[in-house]
């Protein structure tokens, strides 16, 4: 045996000290490694309240393990498998050691984000990974990587009897695309565009949580208008990913005309945004240090464009809950209890359908929410799918209510306000966290810079830390229902696999 | 029952495109024109320098534009509005590979002209209905947004007989989307070979086409052109749902690719036989300015 790595007391002090915390209240937000020139960097975030802690240590060089936390803080469990798969650091005495992120055949093909060293293509090792479910009368069923309909590839196994799903597993390394590894050396600005394909259908609020790392870091204050602008692009993509999880319940409940009045609906909505910035994902608006330009689309068009799709939603959202076909499909599936939430710290939607009331907007408000009010909405702790489903259409109300604020805000801008797009952001060296609420729920970039050019980047979608709890949310229902699920948890596979 | 007459409320929302020009999107940035010709005394070498995929190379001070890697960021029309501009035109996919190299070479028409042929030979029998089959090899998400939005009233791809199909062996046509990601060419390979045969396969955006800003990684293999032939290119990151559109109207012979030309159709060895449905040959319009 080697020398083991936790002897170190360095490492059990800071394993121990995440714990501790995070036993006191605080919700975990993630591990991060970044390969450095002495080791490995592990940065540990975790939510006190409003503000976000780190606690960091150095694995040196030559260690090949950690303590695992998963069984002291259940959401750390894939946060260490994609340590094990980038950086070849074994978590011990994890419950479920399986490679995550990609199943690498030995450990020189291994990443290791921070390092900015050619890495040559590598092939999934699939011999890791055929550990399946036996025993009489058992089976595993595996949905995808392909799947049937226009889905993003992911594969789902499910271990069943039969009926019951007893478990599930997630297997996202079909879509890794090695992103964390193709930051290394860009420029900030280059930076901003990839952080809007992290995940594509959340990209305003990847820019933004970048973005936000790189001003922290700069000292750069946002001018007030482009955050409003920012935030009015971020609403507008929130309406059009609640709207997408909406459409897929429909879908799946076989509901043809609510289907196509809510597809219509969407469309509008993409269209809307590529009226204001040329793209209908809302790309090339945020830039560090500001937003790219004045919106194409004169206030009052704006407001009547919004006005309609307002009247049309309202009413066809409320049909819709209001249509048993539909509510009883999604009343009591894929139930999320609170506790569970809790302890998972689950982010977003699925968090606020299960009684958490994290919203990044709320607790750290950046850029133009700081000047905004809030609505404060009914809580839902049912769990289930409708929950979920409810807390998305409060949303889309909320969100409806922010642009208009933020129309107003631009307009009401004084002159000297009015002439600045963004501040220049000057080449700088140093890490920072940056943050944002994406319509998935909490963002997180952690950016290390050095000279100007990106060192590290560590996106952190809500994707990712909310689909390591989908699992839990099956153990009272049938095959039949795993569609539901997975369009009420409304994640990005793109933003998961990295 | 409330749910029936909602139906009708907005009236008749589907697009009549490709029967009659769409004026979609002024200011949506569809792709990037470059002017022919540029003064002797500019230089062009910041333009390259600041492209973030290399899509702009400069020769004897003659720019050109790879539209397959083009990420539709700006930069380029930002520093020289002259010669690099937006347009909302959506009509640009393209069957050969370097037909999306802007301007065009006009010396390589003849060869264009003949893998258009070779196509529309093959696709023949597909021109009255089609059968498609999306697979996802590492995109960001957002190209499966736009095909599905085929789906909805306002493109209703089902009146042109489009349909989306769950199995491969039903399908036609495969519509890939994504820069190739390791873990998926051999499900995307699987995929392709229990299709029967004639058999399509459309590169859906920039990633699939060239990789995109993800580029060739450990992961990546810079798009998917290694792993199948590729017989159609929409480029677009993503592109849109127009845009995916006219790339499957290209890839069975209804429109003509955007490098101008005759539609697959209109080939001569591709005979047109019963009366599948007449779609006028759409000529490139110019979008709004």
């Amino acid at each position: 045996m080697t020398e083991r790595a936790f002897d170190d007391s360095m490492t059990r002090s800071f394993v121990d000290g995440v714990a501790r915390r995070v036993g006191l209240g605080a919700r975990f937000c993630g591990l991060f490694g970044s390969a450095c020139e002495g080791g490995v960097r592990l940065t540990a975030v975790m939510a006190d309240k409003e503000k976000l802690t780190t606690q960091r240590v150095l694995l040196p060089a030559g260690t090949h393990e950690f303590p695992s936390l998963a069984r002291r803080i259940p959401s750390a469990s894939w946060y260490e498998r994609e340590l094990r798969d980038l950086f070849g650091l074994e978590p011990v005495d994890h419950p479920r050691p399986d490679p995550l992120v990609f199943p690498f055949s030995d450990d020189a093909e291994r990443p290791r984000p921070g390092t900015g060293h050619v890495r040559a293509p590598v092939e999934p090792d699939h011999t890791p990974l055929d550990i399946h479910l036996r025993g009489e009368g058992v089976f595993t069923i595996p949905y995808g990587p392909v799947r049937s309909g226009v889905f993003e590839s992911v594969e789902y196994l499910v271990e069943t009897p039969g009926e019951d799903i007893p478990h599930l597993r997630t297997r996202i390394f079909y879509k890794h695309r090695g992103v964390e590894a193709r930051f290394e050396g860009m420029t900030v600005d280059d930076g901003v565009l990839l952080a809007e394909r992290c995940e594509g259908v959340a990209s305003v609020a990847h820019a933004i949580a970048y973005c936000g790392a790189i001003e922290r870091m700069a000292g750069t204050e946002v001018p007030l208008r482009a955050g409003l602008l920012r935030v009015l692009h971020a609403e507008l993509e929130r309406v059009a990913n609640h709207l997408d999880s909406t459409i897929r319940h429909t879908e799946g409940a076989g509901q043809a005309v609510a289907f196509a009045r809510l597809t219509l609906h969407k469309e509008r909505v993409q269209r809307l945004r590529a009226q204001l910035c040329g793209s209908r994902f809302g790309r090339g608006v945020v830039i560090p240090g500001g937003a790219s330009g004045p919106p194409r689309l004169g206030s009052s068009a704006l407001l009547d464009v919004l006005g309609s799709l307002e009247s049309d939603l309202r009413s066809d959202m409320r049909l819709l809950l209001a249509t048993p076909s539909f509510v009883d499909r999604l009343r009591g599936t894929g139930v999320v209890p609170a506790d569970i939430a809790s302890r998972y710290g689950s982010l977003g939607p699925v968090g606020r359908g299960s009684g958490q009331t994290n919203d990044v907007r709320v607790a750290r408000p950046y850029d133009g929410y700081r000047r905004l009010g809030h609505q404060i909405f009914e809580e839902r702790d049912a769990g289930d799918a409708l929950a979920r489903q409810r807390v998305r259409v409060d949303e889309i109300w909320s969100s409806f209510h922010l642009i208009r604020q933020c129309v107003d805000g631009l307009e009401e801008l004084s002159e000297p306000e009015r002439a600045m797009w963004s501040t220049p952001v000057e080449p700088i060296s140093g890490e920072e966290l940056g943050w944002s609420e994406a319509p998935q729920g909490e963002v997180l970039y952690l950016v290390e810079l050095s000279e100007g050019r990106l060192v590290r980047v560590k996106p952190r979608s809500a994707s990712f830390h909310n689909l390591a709890l989908f699992p839990l949310a099956f153990p009272k229902d049938v095959l039949t229902d795993v569609a539901f699920i997975e369009a009420s948890f409304g994640l990005s596979i793109a933003g998961v696999a990295g | 029952m409330p749910w029936i007459p909602r139906g009708m409320r907005n009236g008749i929302v589907t697009t009549r495109y490709p029967r009659h020009p769409d004026g979609y999107g002024p200011g949506f940035r569809g792709s990037v024109a470059v002017a022919r010709d540029v003064a002797d005394d500019v230089n062009l070498e910041p333009a390259t320098q600041a492209c973030p995929t290399g899509a702009i190379k400069v020769l004897e001070g003659r720019p050109d534009l790879d539209r397959g890697r083009c990420i539709l960021c700006g930069r380029c029309t930002e520093l020289y509005p002259q010669v690099f501009r937006f347009q909302s035109d959506f009509e640009t996919s393209v069957i050969a590979r370097r037909a999306l190299v802007v301007p065009p070479d006009n010396e390589d028409r003849e060869s264009l002209e003949r893998a258009r042929q070779e196509l529309g030979g093959r696709v023949k029998s597909l021109r009255r209905s089609v059968h498609i089959r999306h697979v996802d090899a590492g995109s960001d998400g957002s190209e499966e947004w736009e095909i599905a939005a085929l789906l909805s009233p306002v493109y209703d791809v089902q009146r042109l007989g489009v349909f989306f199909t769950a199995s491969p062996k039903h399908a036609d046509l495969l519509l890939v989307t994504g820069a190739g990601s390791a873990g998926m060419l051999g499900p995307l390979r699987e995929t392709y070979d229990v299709m029967p045969v004639p058999k399509v396969v459309i590169a859906v955006g920039a990633d699939a086409i060239s990789g995109g800003l993800i580029g060739e990684g450990y992961a990546t293999r810079g798009g998917i052109g290694r792993t199948l032939p590729v017989d159609v290119h929409v480029p677009g990151s993503p592109p849109s749902p127009f845009g995916i559109l006219h790339g499957i109207l290209v890839a069975v012979g209804l429109l003509p690719p955007a490098d101008g030309g005759r539609s697959g159709r209109d080939a001569p060895d591709a005979g047109r036989t019963g009366n599948g449905p007449v779609i006028p040959n759409v000529r490139h319009h110019e979008a709004a300015p």
